[in-house]
Parts: structure tokens; C-alpha cells; sequence
């Protein structure tokens, strides 16, 4: 049909990082965070970046999220240069961020109550994202009376309100102990296999980068760049069991090789 | 066999929590010695009681006072100016204090003035507001505005600087805007911490109304006390100043049951 808008014809949820330089400067020093990045990461895909402390995974993420400016280069989403932050592009943080002053529901509502949504659409919204994260019986709990693990499916749960095209996620798991950071990992493939959007999943864990990903792009630091990428040839349903899959064994082995120098 | 004892951990544990019963006892003991030094001075009148009144001629005069009429006068005009004072610098102090918070070129423009005023003593622009405002109504309240304004929009600023910028980044990544920003993160983060330093503006709120209250005036719990003292009447001075304190504690204490029932979260 020729009535339907460019955005419906193009991608949905593409990212082209082209060239992309990132240089800290401040009055008496200079420090290259980011050297000649280049990435396309495709729809629905989830690419996971995995990286040393300090060799700048954060410093990209944020970059695409539009919450710091780069010194060289582009980013575009879906042939539109990111030049701030929106709600096409969810994000959840390392650290806590769920606003504390809102129960647990009320957070969820967050961005479509800016979008101006219809109260009892975002009543449903909210209700089939609780369900999801299954925190049902949480609704009206503040975030200081909940768990780690419960406070970032919360926010994981934000993020995906705004039915974002790209969900960019910084180490989220990171402070989390090693059963609960499992069972997220699992309920996450569940909302992503759902959800259909694009993950940018940033962690230094390379089990939780093969489990989760299709595509994993390891950074060495000095100044941060591209070091390798592989794709990961897994069944795209992963059980638990996939741990002890060869592939995952052997890409396991050479990535922790890549990681050592 | 004999049983191992149980060995229990010290008392005094730095931040550790203590019940709300201990925590009475330690605040009934600690007026009881004040009211026991008092009495020791005053009834062996190690001090004259010229200077020193006993402590039941005080509690005798304080419910004299409070029997007549015109006391409560003096509290009623003395609250009103207090209450006027302090809420026209919150009113026009905290929007200035949230906007110097939010934005470096507001804090550039504001804060640098503001330091450099804040250090000049409020009882120093007594004579200057006379020259101003006169002495009537007005330049009390003038006062006690000056006194709590430029404070308050210091620690405002304070208080919004120091809220999490990931919590900023957060609503921005979810569709705020920069003006939304601040309706919806930046105001109610600081809200709990701005009661406390409401409540401790308001402290300083009643010391500038004794100030203005010292001088041309013939209302107020701060004349009474300067009248009071004109006659050696150090009986009524004591009671002015326990009136005062009073009047603080109480509307502390509502500003402490608002910071819980407003802010649960918290
Ligand atoms: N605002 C800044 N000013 C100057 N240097 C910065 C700034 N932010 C980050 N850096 C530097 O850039 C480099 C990359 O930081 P970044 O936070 O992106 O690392 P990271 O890969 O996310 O590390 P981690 O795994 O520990 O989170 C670090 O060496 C850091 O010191
Ligand atoms: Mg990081």
C-alpha cells in the first residue's frame, strides 16, 4: 500500500554505530574512551558487548541512548541520528533507578502517563507487564520494600512500557547474587522472545553473554574499541541446559582466552 | 557441663537503632538534669533569684501569663509574623533554589551574590529596614524574610544538585522532557529533605523575630520579654523564652509528622 508512513516501511529497532569517537577532555587532560566503533546491530536481535572494566561499554551505551555526546561519528536508529535521549530507546541502569517516591505500578506507568495514555489503557499496559515480570501482587509496593532482582525486573518492566525499538541494559544483573542473576536471565529471554525489540545487553559475565545472546562483541580497553565478534550458534531456544551445550563450551574457553590480555 | 554464656554485644553501637522506650528514658533524663541544675543554682540561691527564678515562681508566672488575654495577644502577633516571614521566602525562595540546582547558568547567576550576602548578619539591616520599611508590620516581617531567604535558597540549590542523576537519565530515557524532568524527578526527590530544611529554617525564623521584636515595637513575645526585662522581671523572661520554645517545638513536630505521612517512601 502506498498510504503507510516512511517509519512503518523502514526497520524497527536498527542500529548503525558508524565511526563512532568518544574523547573525555577536561582542562588538563584528554583520555580516548572510544576509538573508531563500528557496529550494526539488526532488528530484534540481541547483541550483548562484553568488555573489561573501564574499556568504555558504558560510555556506547549511553552514547545510543542519547545521555552523552560522542566527539566523532554517528549513531542512527532506524536512519535517525540519536541526538538526545526518547522514549525509543528504554534503558535500564546498573544501579537502582526506580523513582522512589512511586509504587511499583506507578513506575511501570511512568512513560506512558508522559505519553498522555488513557488511565485505564495504562492500567492494562501495566497489569500485562506486571504479570510478565511477575510481581502481580507487588503492585503497590514502594521500591524500597522490594528485592535487588525484583527492583530491575521493575525496571525492566519500565523500560518496555514505552513499547521502546531498542532496550539498551548496562550490566542490570551486575549487583545481583548468582541464583537470582539465573533466574533473570531466563525471564528476560521470556520478555524479549515477547517484547520483539532490540537488546543492547552490556555485561563483563561471559556465561550470561552466551546464554543470553545472539551475537556477543568483545571490547579491549586502551583506548575502548572492537576487538572481535562472534556470532553464537546456539538453539534459539535456550533451557537451562544450553550451559552444557559444546558450543557453548568451546566459545566459553575462547572468549575467556580473548579476555585475558 | 556448664552452659556457654551468651555473650552479648556492647550497648553503645555507633548508628545502631535504640527503642522508642530508650529513647524516651535518655530524653526524660537529659531535661530532668537540666531542670535539676536549675533548681540546685536557684533554690540554694547559689544565684540571686534576681537573676535566677525558681522554677515553680516560673511555672506559676507561665500559667499567669497564659491566663491573661493579652499574652495570648502577644503570641498571636508574633506567630503571624514568623508564619508571614517564613512562608513568603519559601514561596519565593525555593522555586529560586530549585531553578539554581537545576541549571549552572541559574546557579552562576544566583548563588555567588547569595554567598556573599548570607554572611552579612540579618540584624545587621535593622537600621536599613527601618529606613525602608518603616517599623511597622512590614519590617518584621522583612526581617525574619531576609534572615531565612538567602539560607534557604543556598541549601535548596544543595539539596536539588545532590539528586541522583541517574534517576534524571532515567526519565529522560523514558520520554521526559527537561521542564517534565524537573515536575516529575527533581521535585519530589528533594521533598523529604527540603521538610528538614524547613524545619530548621523555622528554627532560625523565631531567633530573627526576637530580634525585630527588641526594638519599636509594643506587641509580641519578643517585647514582652524586653519589657520584662526593663522591670528585673526574670520570672516573665522565663517564661517568654520557654513560650518560644514551645511555640518552635510544636510546629517542628508538625513538620516532622508531615515528612512521615507525606513521604512514606522515604
Ligand atoms: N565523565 C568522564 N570523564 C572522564 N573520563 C571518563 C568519564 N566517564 C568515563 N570515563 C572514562 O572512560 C573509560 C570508560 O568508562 P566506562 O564507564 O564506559 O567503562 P565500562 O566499560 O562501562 O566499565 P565498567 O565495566 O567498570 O562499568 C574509563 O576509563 C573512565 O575512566
Ligand atoms: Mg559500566
Amino acid at each position: 500500500m502506498q498510504t503507510g508512513s516512511k517509519e512503518e516501511a523502514a526497520t524497527r529497532g536498527e542500529i548503525v554505530i558508524h565511526n563512532l569517537h568518544k574523547v573525555y577532555t577536561t582542562k588538563k587532560s584528554r583520555f580516548e574512551a572510544l576509538h573508531n566503533i563500528q557496529l550494526t546491530i539488526g532488528e530484534n536481535e540481541f547483541l550483548t558487548i562484553l568488555g573489561p572494566s573501564g574499556c568504555g561499554k558504558s560510555t556506547l551505551l549511553r552514547i545510543v541512548a542519547g545521555l552523552e555526546d560522542h566527539t566523532e561519528g554517528s549513531v542512527m536508529v532506524d536512519g535517525e541520528e540519536v541526538i538526545g535521549p526518547g522514549a525509543d530507546r528504554g534503558m535500564v541502569f546498573q544501579g537502582y533507578t526506580l523513582f522512589p517516591w512511586l509504587t511499583v505500578r506507578e513506575n511501570i506507568e511512568y512513560g506512558p502517563k508522559l505519553k498522555g495514555i488513557p488511565t485505564l489503557e495504562r492500567r492494562s499496559l501495566s497489569n500485562y507487564l506486571l504479570k510478565m515480570i511477575r510481581l502481580e501482587s507487588f503492585d503497590k509496593s514502594y521500591p524500597k520494600q522490594l528485592s535487588g532482582g525484583m527492583k530491575q525486573r521493575v525496571a525492566i518492566a519500565r523500560a518496555l512500557a514505552n513499547r521502546p525499538k531498542v532496550l539498551l541494559m548496562d550490566e542490570p544483573f551486575g549487583a545481583l547474587d548468582a541464583q537470582t542473576k539465573l533466574e533473570m536471565q531466563e525471564m528476560l529471554l521470556d520478555v524479549w522472545e515477547k517484547e520483539k525489540t532490540t537488546v543492547l545487553f552490556i555485561t563483563h559475565d561471559i556465561d550470561e553473554a552466551i546464554f543470553l545472546s545472539q551475537r556477543i562483541v568483545v571490547m579491549g580497553a586502551g583506548p575502548g574499541r572492537i576487538l572481535k565478534e562472534f556470532n553464537v550458534e546456539l538453539p534459539a531456544e535456550r533451557t537451562p541446559e544450553v550451559r552444557e551445550h559444546p558450543e557453548f563450551l568451546s566459545l566459553k574457553r575462547e572468549l575467556a582466552g580473548l579476555l585475558k590480555h | 557441663m556448664i552452659p556457654p554464656k551468651r555473650r552479648t554485644p556492647p550497648k553503645l553501637q555507633i548508628f545502631k537503632d535504640i527503642s522508642s522506650v530508650s529513647y524516651a528514658m535518655m530524653a526524660g533524663i537529659s531535661f530532668f538534669l537540666l531542670l535539676a541544675l536549675w533548681s540546685l543554682l536557684s533554690y540554694t540561691e547559689a544565684v540571686n533569684p534576681v537573676f535566677l527564678p525558681t522554677p515553680d515562681a516560673v511555672l506559676l508566672e507561665f500559667f499567669r501569663q497564659l491566663g491573661t488575654a493579652a499574652y495570648w495577644e502577644h503570641i498571636g502577633i508574633s506567630v503571624f509574623r514568623v508564619s508571614s516571614g517564613f512562608a513568603l521566602a519559601c514561596l519565593v525562595g525555593i522555586p529560586i533554589g530549585i531553578f539554581a540546582g537545576t541549571f549552572r547558568h541559574a546557579e552562576a547567576l544566583i548563588e555567588p551574590p547569595m554567598e556573599f550576602i548570607r554572611y552579612m548578619p540579618a540584624v545587621a539591616f535593622i537600621p536599613l529596614i527601618m529606613v525602608w520599611a518603616g517599623i511597622g508590620e512590614w519590617a518584621k516581617i522583612l526581617l525574619i524574610f531576609i534572615g531565612c531567604f538567602f539560607q534557604l535558597v543556598l541549601m535548596v540549590a544543595d539539596i536539588t544538585r545532590r539528586v541522583s542523576h541517574d534517576l534524571l537519565h532515567a526519565s529522560f530515557t523514558l520520554g521526559a522532557s527537561r521542564w517534565k524532568a524537573i515536575e516529575t524527578v527533581l521535585i519530589p526527590a528533594i521533598q523529604p529533605q527540603l521538610m528538614h530544611t524547613l524545619r530548621l529554617i523555622l528554627g532560625w525564623a523565631w531567633t530573627y523575630l526576637v530580634v525585630a521584636e527588641l526594638v519599636a515595637v509594643n506587641s509580641g513575645l519578643g517585647y514582652a520579654i524586653m519589657r520584662a526585662q526593663r522591670y528585673l522581671n526574670t520570672d516573665q523572661i522565663f517564661v517568654g523564652i520557654i513560650v518560644i520554645g514551645l511555640l518552635g517545638l510544636i510546629s517542628d513536630r508538625i513538620f516532622a509528622f508531615l515528612n512521615k505521612r507525606l513521604f512514606p517512601w522515604a
